[in-house]
């Protein structure tokens, strides 16, 4: 679902690679004391030396394109070969529906202390028994305030966009966002199951593409910040991304409200290695390694302790880094939509299809 | 090379499994749902784009073969490495490459600008022409290389013949030359064809996924849908065409062969 978020200067050809390797190819035994699968760049690339010296464990990292590619392999091999696996919170839940997940062994992992008590009490997980966050944040409009009148604050800006706008917007490719920018705007929830009301959503993003340069989750940034789009829908993190480029580049959160989104990190059951796996959640939790992820891609982490070391001249650049816990919960927290997410498909199906 | 066809047949004929994976019970819907208009809409719009292209790429690669294929012998090896070399670089290289060209603020409106135009930038980009573009580009190597392959086999006693027996040029090259080096015309057709129609990187990048073909469904089933087995009936539809337009292809081989026996008689 969370599509090659990550993946910045990356695209195509590593989902083509990707795509081919989950097609047939089985996990082999390893030898690591813990092996990981996270999205590339997602975590310090000196992780493994860090964690080697703090711990005498020898990690294997492996990484995955998308959350679906990833759910492929642990479907297939029932986790197995697999220790900590990153993955996006809905699909945390679906591992954890079908029986995949250790729980979190609370007394070896002090650190989850760290998390503000919100990251600890969402609604999937409360209690952090089976996923521990990562990075949270929301999706909104990123665009440049030089070229677009006032601030667009309404998910209709993108949708039903002013003349000067026309061609030169784009929307996010993958399901639960765009068809979360139609749900939002048509009043709806971005977890909707009501055949209908994902109909009215549908209609109005095929209206919408009339409209649209293109549909993009990898490079609507570099559109923004070459001027070739003017307004893109985006995730949080990703405009910073623009802003660092060009400080005329602003973030807003539509008033219809938008989506919580949070990356977690989650044990396999059937992993060889689940209490080497609790010293590596640990790790990642304590204050300094966990604050890299907000230093150096951009996200904001549940982390208390993590963001308030932070400097905040970071919040000051991108102020988006500065959204509180609070503002971030009151968004509304994507959850696995069951047998709805065959709607989706087929609406996404739909909306790319049409003239 | 048949086991991976295999295990894509067998998928094709069992239910999905929610999340990723195939739940073995049979069941004949994945190929009813390939008719469901949406889908068979998808069908029939890749396959215009490919037919577009085909046809395209072939106006473009006859009248270049043919070139070739008159040109001084020491010389048509090089002009067909030429032809040949965009090929030794990667296909989404190149395709990245249309996309610096096309855009807004890409070569093509730069040189406009440059050139005087002072209206809005051009939107070529992310259109169904930029898609067609694309894979033209990237396929017109292959059907210059059959058609090639076919003109200089061509029996040039048969033209000299046509021409002593008072055909003119354009009538020659109607009734001779273009009948005998259809086959070359129909292999490059049929490559094209089939390139294009389940290409889906070209659409994504140049169409800015605002252009569903088949094979951009093939791929979401597989790799965001969760749903291998209506992927794999998709696959396998695909392949059927292949077939059934290579065997088209070989016939429509043998029987110029015919011609060319008789023609000889």
């Amino acid at each position: 679902m969370t599509a090659t978020r990550r993946s910045v200067s990356r695209g195509w050809a590593v989902r083509l690679a990707t795509a081919a390797a989950m097609l047939g190819l089985a996990q082999g035994a390893s030898a690591a004391d813990l092996v990981i699968s996270n999205w590339d760049g997602y975590m310090a690339p000196d992780i493994a030396e860090t964690f080697k010296a703090a711990t005498g464990l020898e990690v294997e990292i492996v990484n995955h394109a998308t959350n679906e590619e990833i759910m492929g392999k642990l479907m297939a091999s029932q986790g197995k070969g697999y220790d900590v696996v990153f993955v996006s919170s809905p699909f945390a839940e679906i591992l954890n529906k079908q029986g995949l997940l250790a729980q979190i062994d609370k007394a070896a992992v002090p650190n989850l202390a760290n998390l503000y008590p919100e990251a600890a009490a969402l609604a999937y997980d409360p209690g952090t028994s089976f996923a521990v966050p990562y990075a949270w944040g929301t999706t909104g409009l990123c665009y440049r305030s030089d070229l677009v009148d006032g601030t667009p604050d309404s998910w209709m800006a993108m949708l039903k966009p002013a003349d000067a706008l026309k061609g030169k917007i784009t929307m996010l490719a993958t399901d639960r966002w765009l068809m979360g920018a139609g749900l939002l705007a048509t009043g709806a929830s971005v977890n909707e199951s009501d055949p209908a009301k994902i109909d009215a959503a549908k209609d109005l993003l095929i209206e919408a593409k009339k409209t649209l340069l293109a549909y993009d989750d990898t490079t609507f940034y570099s559109k923004l910040v070459s001027g070739e789009a003017s307004l893109v829908q985006a995730w949080d993190g990703w405009c910073n991304y623009g802003i660092a480029e060009n400080a005329d580049i602003k973030f807003v959160v539509p008033s219809e409200g938008s989506d919580l989104w949070v990356d977690t990190m989650v044990v396999m059951k059937n992993g060889e290695n689940t209490a080497n796996a609790m010293k590596f959640l640990n790790f990642v939790l304590d204050a300094e390694n966990h604050a890299w992820a907000a230093e150096n891609i951009l996200y904001k982490v549940p982390n208390k302790a993590a963001m308030e070391s932070l400097d905040p001249a970071l919040a000051q650049q991108y102020p988006n880094m500065g959204m509180t816990p609070a503002e971030l919960t009151g968004y509304e927290l994507l959850r696995d939509l069951g047998d709805a997410q065959k709607l989706y498909s087929r609406a996404v199906s739909e909306i790319k299809a049409a003239n | 090379m048949v086991a991976p066809c295999l295990l894509i047949l067998g998928y094709a004929f069992f239910e999905r499994g929610t999340w990723g994976g195939v739940v073995y019970t049979f069941t004949l819907e994945n190929f009813e749902r390939v008719f469901d208009p949406l889908y068979a809409r998808i069908f029939l719009n890749s396959a215009r784009i490919a037919a577009t292209v085909t046809l395209l790429a072939i106006l473009i690669a006859y009248p270049a073969a043919y070139a070739i294929s008159r040109a001084p012998k020491s010389r048509q090896a090089i002009l067909l490495f030429f032809a040949v070399l965009p090929f030794w670089s990667n296909y989404l290289i190149r395709t990245y490459a249309w996309i610096v060209l096309l855009n807004r603020e890409g070569l093509v409106n730069s040189v406009l600008r440059w050139g005087g135009y002072e209206g809005e930038p051009l939107s070529m980009l992310y259109s169904e022409g930029a898609v067609i573009v694309g894979l033209v580009y990237n396929y017109l190597p292959f059907v210059i290389l059959a058609i090639y392959s076919s003109l200089s086999r061509l029996d040039m006693s048969l033209v000299e013949a046509s021409r002593d027996l008072g055909a003119g040029p354009v009538r020659t090259f109607l009734r001779v030359t273009l009948p005998l080096t259809l086959p070359g015309v129909a292999a490059g057709g049929v490559f094209v064809f089939v390139l294009s129609i389940g290409n889906f990187v070209t659409p994504a990048l140049l169409g800015g996924g605002r252009f569903q073909m088949i094979g951009n469904l093939v791929y979401d089933q597989f790799l965001t849908a969760n749903d291998w087995p209506f992927g794999a009936a998709l696959g396998m539809i695909l392949i059927a065409i292949m077939i059934v337009l290579l065997t088209l292809q070989a016939r429509a081989t043998n029987r110029a062969a015919g011609t060319t026996r008789e023609a000889i008689r």
